[in-house]
């Protein structure tokens, strides 16, 4: 970002995830100057690393009931003010012959104490709403779920933040705090990408780094006790299914089948790992298994459907303060006031919570920042629609030509923000990637409005490289049309290039076979093979971040 | 890992079997002149996926796919690209058909009743103000001529010799199409001299529709399935006879054996292996030693083969030109496999007409520079196209064996 930072900010918000954006959103809705800081890229986080699921709260719903009305009361919110993030699938809870009937009594009954319409549905009925499920199903319930893509959240939060006079820093990293006289007055700074190390001073700091919390409050001296839980999930190569299919059950693993976009994803495993690894996590064959084993269970047809790659996040799980081993895990919204906890004022911590009731946390934090800075301004995120999502998008007839159905996949990406890419010639419409149609006039639009500067930004800004061909015939065309937009230079790109193919790699291994194998070779011959992209980086070669 | 699970190595979905490797693209007879049209690979299994989220991810320009089925002729990973296309054209598409695409995709009902008042068709179809009319207000480019139709059917003459064919002890049903039928029945009428001079009678199907090839192409899918089944059921009669069912349409055969199960949902498992053209048929007799042809001495002809699109895709193209390599006194030129443009009824469209011939340029040139004394080819409508385009006659290689053929020797080997 070449953005010129001030000298001192009423907060510092630290994480590019959902919950950063939203809260710099709500602090700049209030009036407060804000600078969100990330230390890679915008939604690398568990952000980008989930279901894209906008839960009705009913899997919550039995076990966890403050959850569950937290989830409905977001989800009804975010349909009207993210309108171009969700679709609106809706989902089942389905009862297999192996799992217990009567649990869907209680089930139903839950989701209705919570205020989630429940409908029990007919075995017939579900299989005709939702084709793929799995025919041999004794019972289904029909609940509000959604599907949300987390990135074009985050961005939208991020855009409508700096249209409030936020400013953000992406690739800087929260190395230090500045504490005078016991109390926070900013943070120290490092520029990921040259080593460079500054302060900035703010009057609060908001840690909303999710996971990477627990380090970032180390930096200040105070202590929160998390737990990393990675969580793996599979993406197929399309829909599978058109609605959010879920086992009528206690939550376990690989249970959400979730329809996002152009695929269907299938998660989670949940397992406690070491901070060591958070950075650089990795799917094992035994998640693979777990998650192919129990997805089946959901949709027969996954057994036999290409998978694209394997994922996994970190949930950052908070210990209470009066248990400091983990055993009673919280997965609730955590906000800590370090001047009430720890004497330590000037720092708040947001976190836990789920990337769908992000702008609930973001409140939370907000108010907080709000009473310490004596800003009295009231919350208007739950009625002020993101950018993109101030009406509808109209669809409903077919294209008439290819122009036309780019435009419809735009506007499932950036909503009536679509108006902005140029397609006025031949040039902006021509396609950098076929399998989800980003044109060159959209890749445009994302560097000069949501902040994309290599190729790894510009995949989680417009999916360019999340189709089939996982890059293959994208990414080379992609890095050309950075080089000519965002002026990067072709040695530096070469290098971006190789890091996003590796990035790209990293998730295709852990199901390399079949077709996605084949397609993986033929992708190795094209940029190994053809354009000698390992000989060209070296050993400089990284995994994109 | 579960027993089932992902074992196949190989998606269940077609669509997702794409490597994306593009050459099906290359390969395209429209994306090599239509700018505007997405092309085979993104039209197919690019869409496909974005056509699963909603009906706005249906372009409408797959209606410029002349399912020609290069794309899948082309492609190494065996994805059926063109049926993609087909397919979802037939699920998406909300053009309803108007009088013209009716028109053109009756064959069968619009051949009835051209041919009973022949000659006024043909002499007014070859006006220039009927042409006019017919481009302005029907949309068929004035440029084209319809094909002759002849004032007898195939069917009628057949009924009148039908005796004569009973005469012989073995028999192979001929499926005629509508082309041999109602426009050109000499060529019915060769294939009938050659298998009578082999030892076989003819018999035809109890009923004939039209294979429905124009019916798909036209939106008119429904109609296409109904007349299938018809087809089927007579052909599974023959088949239950022990007879094979040739024919000398190979767009007809393709459309019968392939895309009736692929497009229509037709099962034709049972019927597909004993439906093929005359000519495969001929050359595997030969090759088998089951048949013997005898030619004429003095028979001359220098002739440029034109691969039909549904030749290359039936993987047929070696079998015809073999029959015709066993004329003696033939040369045979093959010409470079492209496609000519026509597709059925496609370049009758006035609003298809300028590309057609542009795709079909390549082909023209070829003939133009080999200058054969007749170019042959599997495929009634690429005939059209080629005399239209060049000035240069087409042939049937049935018609050209039934003309090189020495009859009474042949009867008397394979007596």
């Amino acid at each position: 970002m070449d953005m010129d930072i001030l000298k001192e900010y009423d907060v510092v918000v630290v994480g590019g995830g959902i919950t950063g954006a939203g809260t710099a959103r709500d602090c700049a809705m209030r009036g407060l100057k804000v600078l969100l800081v990330e230390k890679y890229d915008l939604t690398n986080g568990a952000t980008g690393r989930n279901h894209g699921l906008l839960h009705s709260g009913a899997r919550y719903a039995v076990t966890d009931p403050e959850s569950a009305s937290e989830c409905i009361k977001e989800n009804m919110i975010l349909r009207k003010i993210a309108r171009h993030c969700v679709d609106e699938t809706d989902g089942l809870f389905i009862t297999l012959p192996e799992d217990d009937l009567a649990y869907q009594a209680t089930f139903v009954a839950s989701c209705r104490k919570a205020g989630i319409r429940a409908d029990i549905i007919s075995p017939e009925e579900a299989r005709r709403l939702e084709p793929a499920v799995n025919p041999s199903l004794i019972g289904a319930v029909r609940v509000p779920d959604a599907s949300v893509d987390p990135f074009r959240l985050t961005t939208a939060n991020v855009i409508d933040a700096r249209r409030h006079g936020a400013d953000m820093l992406t690739y800087h990293e929260a190395v230090g705090f500045v504490v005078e006289s016991g109390c926070v007055r900013g943070v120290r700074l490092r520029d990921n990408h040259t080593g460079d190390t500054f302060e900035v001073r703010s009057r609060m700091v908001v840690n909303a780094a999710g996971i990477w919390g627990h380090l970032v409050a180390r930096l200040a001296g105070v202590t929160v006790n998390m737990f990393p839980a990675k969580g793996t999930l599979l993406v197929f190569g399309h829909r599978v299914n058109g609605m959010v299919v879920n086992r009528c059950r206690r939550p376990a693993n690989a249970d959400i089948l979730v329809p996002d976009d152009t695929v269907c994803v299938i998660g989670t495993t949940s397992d406690r790992v070491s901070f060591d690894t958070i950075d650089h996590l990795k799917a094992t064959p035994e998640e693979v298994d777990v998650l192919l084993r129990e997805g089946e269970k959901l949709a027969p047809a996954l057994a036999k459907t290409r998978i694209l790659r394997a994922y996994a996040g970190v949930r950052p799980l908070v210990a209470a303060d009066n248990d400091p081993s983990g055993r009673s895990i919280s997965r609730g919204i955590v906000l800590l006031d370090h001047e009430m906890r720890d004497g330590l004022a000037g720092l708040i911590t947001i976190t836990g919570g789920k990337m769908m009731t992000y702008r609930m946390m973001a409140q939370l934090a907000t108010d907080l920042v709000c009473r310490k800075l004596g800003v009295d301004k009231p919350c208007l995120t739950a009625v002020t629609p993101l950018p993109g999502s101030e009406k509808p998008v109209a669809a409903g007839h077919t294209s008439r030509r290819a122009t036309e159905y780019s435009t419809h996949a735009q506007e499932g990406r950036h909503g009536t923000m679509t108006r902005l890419i140029d397609a006025g010639s031949v040039e902006t419409r021509a396609l950098v990637c076929e399998c989800e149609d980003v044109t060159v006039g959209e890749v445009k639009f994302a560097v000069d409005k949501l902040h994309v500067r290599n190729l790894i930004n510009l995949r989680r800004r417009t999916r360019m490289g999340m189709g089939t061909c996982q890059g293959e015939l994208c990414a080379c065309r992609g890095a050309n049309v950075l080089c000519q937009v965002a002026r990067t230079e072709p040695r530096a790109a070469e290098h971006d290039l190789a890091a996003f193919m590796a990035e790209r790699w990293k998730g295709a291994r852990p199901v390399a076979w079949g077709d996605t194998l084949g397609e993986a070779q033929l992708t190795a011959t094209i940029y190994e093979g053809l354009c000698g992209l390992n000989r060209l980086c070296g050993d400089d070669k990284k995994i994109a971040l | 890992m579960a027993d089932e699970t992902q074992i196949e190595s190989k998606s269940a979905f077609n669509f997702e079997q794409c490597l994306k490797c593009s050459i099906c693209t290359v390969y395209c007879p429209v994306s090599a002149v239509e700018p505007d049209y997405p092309g085979p690979k993104q039209s197919g299994p690019d869409n496909e996926r974005y056509r699963l989220k909603g009906m706005e991810f249906f372009n409408e320009s797959l209606k410029l796919c002349l399912n020609c089925k290069r794309c899948e002729v082309a492609c190494p990973h065996d994805v059926k690209v063109g049926d993609i296309i087909q397919a979802a054209r037939i699920r998406y598409s909300t053009h309803t058909p108007g009088l013209r695409d009716r028109m053109l995709a009756n064959t069968d009902f619009v051949g009835t009743l051209a041919h009973n008042f022949a000659p006024l068709t043909n002499f007014a179809l070859r006006l220039a103000p009927v042409k006019a009319v017919l481009h302005g207000v029907m949309g068929i480019d004035r440029h084209r001529t319809f094909p002759a139709y002849s004032f007898h059917t195939f069917e009628q003459w057949y009924r009148r010799h039908e005796a004569e064919q009973q005469r012989f002890g073995r028999f192979v049903t001929y499926f005629h199409g509508c082309y041999a039928n109602y426009n050109y029945p000499q060529l019915a009428k060769d294939l009938v001299k050659i298998m009578n001079a082999c030892g076989y009678g003819v018999h035809l199907l109890e009923k004939e529709k039209c294979c429905g090839v124009a019916l798909i192409a036209n939106g008119l899918s429904k109609q296409a399935r109904r007349q299938g089944e018809v087809n089927m059921a007579s052909m599974r009669k023959a088949v239950a006879k022990g007879e094979p069912v040739l024919t000398t349409s190979s767009t007809c055969t393709f459309t019968m054996r392939d895309e009736y199960s692929h497009l229509l949902g037709i099962d034709n498992g049972d019927v597909r292996d004993s439906l093929t053209l005359a000519t495969r048929w001929l050359y595997r007799m030969v090759e088998d030693g089951q048949l013997k042809l005898a030619f004429r001495r003095d028979f001359k002809m220098k002739t440029a083969y034109h691969s039909a699109c549904h030749m290359e895709r039936l993987g047929w193209i070696p079998y015809s030109t073999g029959l015709l390599k066993m004329i003696p006194g033939l040369e045979l030129v093959m010409l470079e496999s492209q496609c000519c443009g026509i597709a059925g009824t496609y370049g009758f469209k006035k609003e298809n007409y300028e590309r057609s011939q542009k795709i079909g340029s390549g082909v023209f040139r070829q003939i133009e520079e080999v200058a054969p004394d007749c170019v042959s080819t599997d495929c009634e409508t690429c005939k059209w196209q080629i005399e239209m385009s060049t000035g240069c006659g087409v042939k049937n290689p049935i018609s050209i064996v039934a003309e090189a053929l020495d009859v009474e020797e042949t009867r008397r080997m394979n007596a």
